[in-house]
């Protein structure tokens, strides 16, 4: 009988479409809006995936990764001397404005790393190299600065210059790197050079990246770190997460991609739950008739709910699969965010798990109710 | 085996009607034999259909006594009646139930799939009943794509595909003009009657009281008269 169930669905093409349409356009709304949120909660974090370091040292009054609190450069030294600490370095982050050559001013994210090291370079260059940050006045720009000088009409390539606070920046090297959440271009140099591009003022570190010894977890050296006043350690993954809550908690970001995901379950629900109710109520003279034909009630509640997820399968497959498709148009773009990871799926999944239920529930009710002998009414 | 096929006496059947109750039986007395077309006649209202409904285990009496091939309908559990109706009885409606959706020959093959049969034979069976009843050649058509009489041909060939022992035909030729009805009628005669089985049909036509074996008369909930000559009943 289930095969039977199946024609009686797919041969009623106008409701098995609508069905299917409102179920792929409710899974899509979700999956694409998750998928955005996500992506922009991952922009978020752009800095310290980027950066990659284990441990992030920051003032102790910093609450998630892209706060910036000045911190004197000594830190790092009180850093390096905390037991555990296999190296230490610092890092400069800090909001300029470069002039482009036909002096228009762009403000540029830049990111000063370790000097001698490196630490925290970026590890996707599309041209040139990295290690060339150490001739003078060299950068190293991101993926984004590249268009968005490009839209100006400015062509990035190597050997380009600018100026950041009047002094020369000559581009050495282009990457890709995550974008930001702000939508900035990177601008790679090294600390040094970052503190001559930057106003002096009295404490311009930003950040001290540290690696603990063999036999210590990024944790506990965190947890060490954070006992020197002032100071607040937070290993990477840590302050992946913490800064993710911080913009979840503090930023109407949540609210407002939520409102969409709802919207979607309530559109799922009421066109699913409303035709699929239609669907059975359409069919339940010829239930009847298979009840009265000595169908059981098992027969008939497996026949329906192989109807409402079946059509739930098909319209969450088309919904996904269309999402996944935004998604690889867009990220070839970068724009709009946009991350899947499988809780994504899952998530929508679960919820087009109980639209079928609620829709099927709904169907077997009648079906319970169903007398068999109105087939002679 | 008992040549008595039904056994009916005294049903009553009530339902409720606001504050009170409805009674549609008020004690019906019937037999039906083997190997018979029994005709239940009456007018609208006179509790027919019920009575079909109570015999063929779809209504549940409040009092009397119902045996159908010796199986007591009142004792039986309601899966117990559901597997007896799926493997004993075969229905032809008024509106001839064809589910719109299946071609003729899926809709033939459903009682059978009901029965356990592999939807391949089911339908390899079923295209043979088509083929008897005369519309072998609709078998891939859709219910909306065949006429009256064509639709109740499928509907008869549904009946009869799983070979039960008994027929229920609820109104047959009330869908249908007269010429297509009589064909009907001598369709379910030459191709339903068998020693084994009672073909029990309901009906309001006198054009096709004469197709019947037996004729049982109804009034108000009761069996009023059992006439045996049914080309000399006057209705």
């Amino acid at each position: 009988m289930l095969g039977i169930a199946l024609k009686m669905l797919f041969r009623d093409r106008a409701k098995y479409a609508m069905l299917v349409c409102g179920l792929a356009f409710c899974s899509l709304l979700m999956c694409q809006q998750t998928s955005v949120f996500c992506g922009l909660m991952m922009w978020t974090t752009a800095a310290v995936r980027n950066i990659g370091a284990p441990v992030w040292v920051v003032d102790a009054k910093v609450e998630q990764a892209n706060e910036v609190i000045p911190m004197r450069q000594i830190e790092v030294e009180r850093v390096r001397g905390v037991p555990g600490v296999a190296w230490a370095v610092p890092l400069f982050i800090g909001m300029e404005q470069a002039r482009l050559a036909d002096g228009s001013f762009q403000n540029v994210q830049l990111t000063g790393l370790d000097t001698g090291t490196l630490t925290g370079r970026p590890m996707d260059m599309r041209a040139g190299r990295i290690e060339d940050l150490r001739l003078p006045n060299a950068v190293v720009v991101d993926q984004v600065a590249v268009e968005k000088f490009r839209r100006k009409g400015i062509k990035i390539a190597l050997g380009t210059t600018f100026e950041i606070n009047d002094k020369e920046a000559r581009v050495v090297g282009i990457c890709h790197v995550s974008r930001s959440f702000f939508g900035q271009p990177y601008i790679y140099t090294t600390f040094d050079r970052a503190m001559e591009y930057t106003r002096p003022t009295r404490k311009q570190l930003g950040y001290v990246l540290a690696g603990p010894v063999a036999g210590v977890t990024d944790a506990e050296l965190a947890a060490r770190i954070s006992r020197l006043p002032g100071l607040r350690a937070i290993a990477r993954d840590d302050l992946f997460w913490i800064t993710i809550r911080w913009y979840i908690k503090n930023t109407g970001i949540p609210i407002s991609f939520g409102t969409v995901v709802i919207l979607g379950i309530i559109v799922g629900i009421a066109i699913a739950g409303q035709t699929f109710y239609l669907f059975v109520h359409d069919n339940l003279r010829f239930l009847a008739a298979f009840k009265a034909m000595g169908a059981r009630m098992p027969t008939l509640a497996a026949m329906v709910l192989l109807q409402a997820f079946s059509v739930g399968f098909i319209g969450y497959g088309i919904g996904v699969g269309l999402a996944t498709w935004f998604g690889h148009v867009v990220l070839a773009k970068e724009q709009p965010p946009f991350f899947m990871p499988w809780q994504v799926p899952a998530f929508v999944a679960a919820v087009v798990v109980f639209i079928c239920s609620f829709s099927a529930l709904i169907g077997l009710i009648k079906v319970a109710r169903l007398e068999p002998a109105v087939v002679f009414r | 085996m008992s040549n008595l096929a039904i056994h009916v006496r005294d049903v009553v059947k009530s339902f409720p009607a606001g504050d009170t109750r409805t009674y549609a039986l008020k004690g019906a007395t019937l037999d039906a034999k083997f190997g018979e077309l029994l005709m239940i006649v009456g007018p609208s209202g006179c509790g027919k259909t019920t009575l079909l409904s109570v015999i063929c285990g779809t209504l549940k009496c409040d009092d009397g006594r119902i045996e159908v091939f010796d199986h007591d309908l009142r004792i039986m559990k309601d899966g117990a009646i559901t597997r007896f109706r799926c493997e004993n009885v075969g229905f032809i409606f008024q509106q001839f139930n064809l589910i719109p959706t299946l071609t003729a020959v899926e809709n033939v093959s459903v009682p059978l799939i009901l029965n356990g049969v592999s939807t391949r034979e089911a339908e390899r069976r079923a295209g043979d009943v088509l083929d008897a009843v005369g519309i072998g050649d609709k078998r891939r058509s859709y219910p909306s794509q065949l006429s009256g009489g064509q639709q109740q041909r499928v509907a008869i060939a549904r009946a009869l595909v799983h070979e039960p022992r008994m027929i229920i035909c609820d109104e047959p030729t009330a869908s249908l003009d007269a010429a297509t009805g009589q064909k009907t009628l001598e369709l379910i005669k030459s191709s339903a009657m068998h020693p084994d089985r009672c073909v029990i049909v309901v009906s309001h036509d006198n054009r096709i009281y004469h197709f019947a074996d037996r004729i049982a008369e109804m009034e108000d909930g009761r069996v009023t008269g059992i006439f045996n000559d049914p080309k000399n009943y006057n209705h």
